[in-house]
């Protein structure tokens, strides 16, 4: 370590005004807080400080989506060799195929999205903010695997320049910058987000893993098929059960409800996300999804699924989880969150159902409330204010 | 007398506790200094000039606005230096005493405010709101006084009242002549100070609950328009003593207090000495910088050896600089000695309130506010300290009203300071908003 720390206090010369690189100066800051904690004590105010910062918040978020991350790598494998029609692919087969899968997008997600936060520190000569190692890694969960990875790039650049930058960088954004760039992809290439061949990938993964579908495979969604479903009743070739699991096609970080739950006890221990938003999110699901169960109706199909199927299938609990929970654009208040967090949920069922062009809702829920955030917390603080006032009125 | 519970807020079990009650005897100082940021809101006009002899209690500055509010010499002596800082500001009054024991005695028949002022115990009372020396033309809505200090490492302020404990009675009936309300007294669970004619309110739970503003928040909050008083026991008992002999007692017994004392242990001492006769041959003998802050760790000066003992008297801390240096990927860190009071570092394993060595790093950049509810886990009040916060920083009057900003002090925020994941100045937006409030509306 100690030769390291030599190597950076001798070419931090160059970074500061005046020096070959001094355009690289947020880079090299960056670098160098990432790598040594700074010795920076403080000059004001409190003479002491708590050990968790940005990065520590950040990097607990990402530990939280490791679960969701290694199991959308062994998924892709198991998918992409039953469409195949390979049976005897190992677990080590089946995650090295994920994991060559996932790898690129990961990557493009990650230097696209750096870059441009590198840049934008830079013009405006401030650090660099750790936003973007959560949104880095869910990209690559919530855009399907099909996806053309020009398309991902193109998405994430206009996601963190359009949604995050102009409005000021992390912390400053109204929209969830991930959900953004999903969204983005969502109307901008409809073909290539939905239907049956986006969610599987039939192809191989950098060369590994070729091979020809085979007859009679449909790589549909749950909520696909429900979409499609003609008839009185539901016609589903998985249970609620196997998307418990998650051995369904999907979005890759979205299917198994295990590790979204190893997830959300990993931010609900350690108190990074707000139980009250993630409770009441599942509780406006059932609530809805009670709802639209106790009038069933052939011609909305999703209806028919009972209201814990609804949670388990599709991306609802992914949101639940990882996506409502942002706090920088949901509810800031407690009693924000709650109804911040409720209707996401009834919204997510209500589009799912309601809405034939749209056979999930989660995201546009998280982004539809994303909107309102401000103003249920406008209301909440109100609240306080006019007791404040009632109270200097009446003394 | 009501039991009122606090849940918000922490206690921060910080290294270098004073196990023993006893009190060590004074060594005396060679010069003495009243800073007059101590006195938040008066600017001095000295009353005297470098070279002018003093009596311990005789007026060194008043203020320039209100000439009646003074600020009064700790020691009987020569005025040896007016420091000064940029565009002249009076830094510090430094005082090399004679021991000529000369002491301004007052007449105790006069009229108590006007005693009060006379002898520089006015300046030690705070008003809300601004968190400033209570102007002279309003008559408090209620006095509150705490009767202890909550804050990581304080002394008991029984102890540092002593014996003036016994005056505590009439400083309270002197006070309560001067507001139309009620003087109410904030005591901790296990000491109740019964028989003093004020109004007893049992304080329990974490830090900030000693506070003399949160108390007040939680008894009757200070409304637009009204003004309340806060000071501590200490005071009260001094003003008693005051209106009793007629002479103010400057004697104080401070606390020191932290990692980096040796023998953590009470001193007495008199107000204004210098940290130097405190801390002599007291501090860890260590190849560590150490930082020496004249009050707590949360809202405390920093000082060095050569610096004085800052309003209130009572309290020296001192921690290291840095306890580590040039840390490795401190963010990833497994370690648990990484304190943190959330349960992201491994340390929640060892308890949150197993006894800590913290020192002054900031372990972290300043980030916009990303984390929400923060900031209220620490403050318990009717605030909504992070909308209160951006109002400040906005410098959005109405809003800053709205959200209760004549309520607050910047030694409320201090706690949500330490726990702040974005690493704001609290304390110094705080602080700040009230100036400009104060300018906007005087």
């Amino acid at each position: 370590m100690k030769a390291l720390r030599k190597f950076m206090d001798k070419i931090k010369p160059h970074f500061h005004e005046g020096g070959k690189l001094a355009k690289l100066e947020s880079v090299y800051d960056g670098m160098e807080t990432f790598l040594f904690t700074p010795n920076t004590t403080s000059r004001s105010g409190v003479h002491i400080h708590d050990s968790n910062d940005m990065k520590r918040t950040m990097i607990t978020v990402v530990v939280a989506l490791l679960p969701c991350l290694l199991f959308a790598m062994y998924n892709i494998g198991y998918q992409h060799f039953a469409a195949i029609g390979v049976n005897d692919a190992t677990f080590w087969q089946m995650f090295l195929f994920g994991l060559l899968a996932m790898l690129p997008v990961i990557v493009v997600s990650y230097v696209v999205g750096l870059g441009i936060e590198f840049i934008g520190a830079q013009i405006h000569h401030k650090e660099i903010q750790e936003g973007f190692l959560v949104t880095g890694i869910l990209i690559p969960l919530i855009v399907p695997i099909n996806t053309p990875l020009w398309m991902t790039a193109v998405a994430t650049a206009f996601a963190v320049i359009f949604a995050k930058e102009i409005f000021g960088g992390t912390g400053m954004n109204i929209f969830n910058v991930a959900l953004i760039t999903r969204a983005f992809l969502f109307f901008a290439y409809p073909s290539k987000m939905s239907g049956d061949m986006a969610f599987v990938k039939t192809d191989s993964a950098l060369g590994y893993g070729s091979g020809t579908v085979v007859d009679g495979f449909s790589g549909a969604t749950p909520l696909g098929e429900v979409a499609t479903n003609v008839g009185d009743t539901l016609n589903l070739s998985t249970s609620t059960l196997d998307a418990f699991i998650g051995l369904i096609p999907g979005s890759p970080g979205e299917t198994s409800m295990i590790a979204i739950l190893i997830g959300a006890a990993i931010l609900l221990f350690t108190g990074i996300a707000s139980w009250r938003v993630m409770l009441s999110v599942f509780a406006g699901g059932l609530a809805m999804g009670a709802l639209a169960h106790a009038f069933p109706c052939s011609a909305y199909p999703a209806s028919m699924l009972d209201p814990v199927a609804q949670l388990c299938f599709g991306g609802f609990a992914f949101a639940a989880v990882f996506m409502a929970t942002d706090p920088v654009t949901g509810a800031r208040t407690k009693t924000g969150q709650y109804i911040y967090g409720f209707l996401i949920g009834v919204f997510a069922i209500l589009i799912r159902v309601y809405n034939g062009g749209y056979p999930e809702g989660a995201m546009l829920a998280v982004l539809l409330m994303n909107a309102f955030a401000p103003l249920i917390d406008y209301c909440v603080v109100q609240a306080n204010i006019n007791r404040r006032l009632k109270r200097a009125k009446t003394k | 007398m009501a039991l009122i519970k606090l849940r918000r807020g922490f206690d921060l079990n910080l290294k270098g506790k004073i196990t023993q009650d006893n009190v060590a005897e004074e060594l005396g100082s060679n010069t003495y200094a009243v800073v007059p940021d101590d006195f938040y809101g008066i600017i001095p006009r000295m009353e005297k000039k470098e070279g002018d002899t003093v009596a311990a209690g005789e007026p060194l500055y008043h203020d320039k606005n209100d000439e009646k509010i003074k600020v009064t010499s700790p020691v009987a002596g020569k005025v040896k230096e007016v420091v000064r800082g940029n565009r002249r500001k009076i830094m510090a009054i430094v005082i090399e005493p004679d021991n000529s024991g000369n002491v301004k005695t007052f007449d105790t028949k006069e009229n108590p405010k006007a005693l009060l002022l006379e002898s520089g115990l006015w300046a030690m009372i705070r008003q809300r709101p601004y968190d400033i020396v209570p102007s002279t033309d309003v008559r408090p809505r209620d006095i509150f006084i705490t009767a202890f200090d909550s804050a990581p490492l304080a002394p008991s302020l029984s102890l540092v009242m002593g014996e003036n404990i016994k005056y505590l009675k009439k400083g309270v009936e002197v006070l309560s002549t001067m507001t139309d309300g009620k003087v109410y007294l904030g005591c901790p669970k296990d000491e109740s100070l019964d028989d003093t004619g004020a109004e007893i309110n049992t304080f329990v739970g974490p830090h900030p609950a000693g506070n003399a503003g949160v108390q007040a928040a939680n008894i009757k909050p200070v409304n637009k328009g009204e003004v309340i008083w806060t000071l501590d026991v200490v005071t009260a008992a001094r003003i008693g003593r005051l209106l009793e002999t007629g002479m103010v007692d400057y004697s104080t017994v401070v606390a020191l207090t932290g990692s980096g004392v040796e023998n953590p242990c009470y001193v007495k001492a008199t107000m204004g000495c210098t940290i130097k006769s405190l801390l002599d041959n007291r501090i860890v003998n260590d190849d560590k910088a150490k930082r020496i802050i004249s009050g707590n760790v949360l809202t405390g000066v920093k000082e060095d050896m050569e610096g004085y003992l800052h309003a209130p008297y009572r309290h020296l801390t001192v921690i290291n600089e840095i306890n580590k240096k040039d840390e490795f990927m401190g963010w990833a860190s497994l370690s648990p000695k990484k304190y943190s009071i959330y349960r992201v570092f491994t340390s929640w394993l060892l308890g949150r309130h197993k006894e800590v060595d913290l020192d002054a790093k900031l372990n972290g950049g300043e980030r916009a506010i990303v984390m929400s509810g923060e900031y209220d886990k620490m403050l318990p009040m009717d605030i909504y300290a992070e909308f209160l916060i951006k109002a400040i920083i906005a410098f959005d009057i109405d809003k800053m009203e709205q959200l209760g900003i004549y309520e607050v002090a910047p030694e409320d925020f201090a706690l949500a300071e330490y726990a702040d994941t974005s690493k704001l100045e609290l304390q110094r937006i705080v602080r700040e908003g009230l100036d400009k409030m104060r300018a906007e509306m005087c």
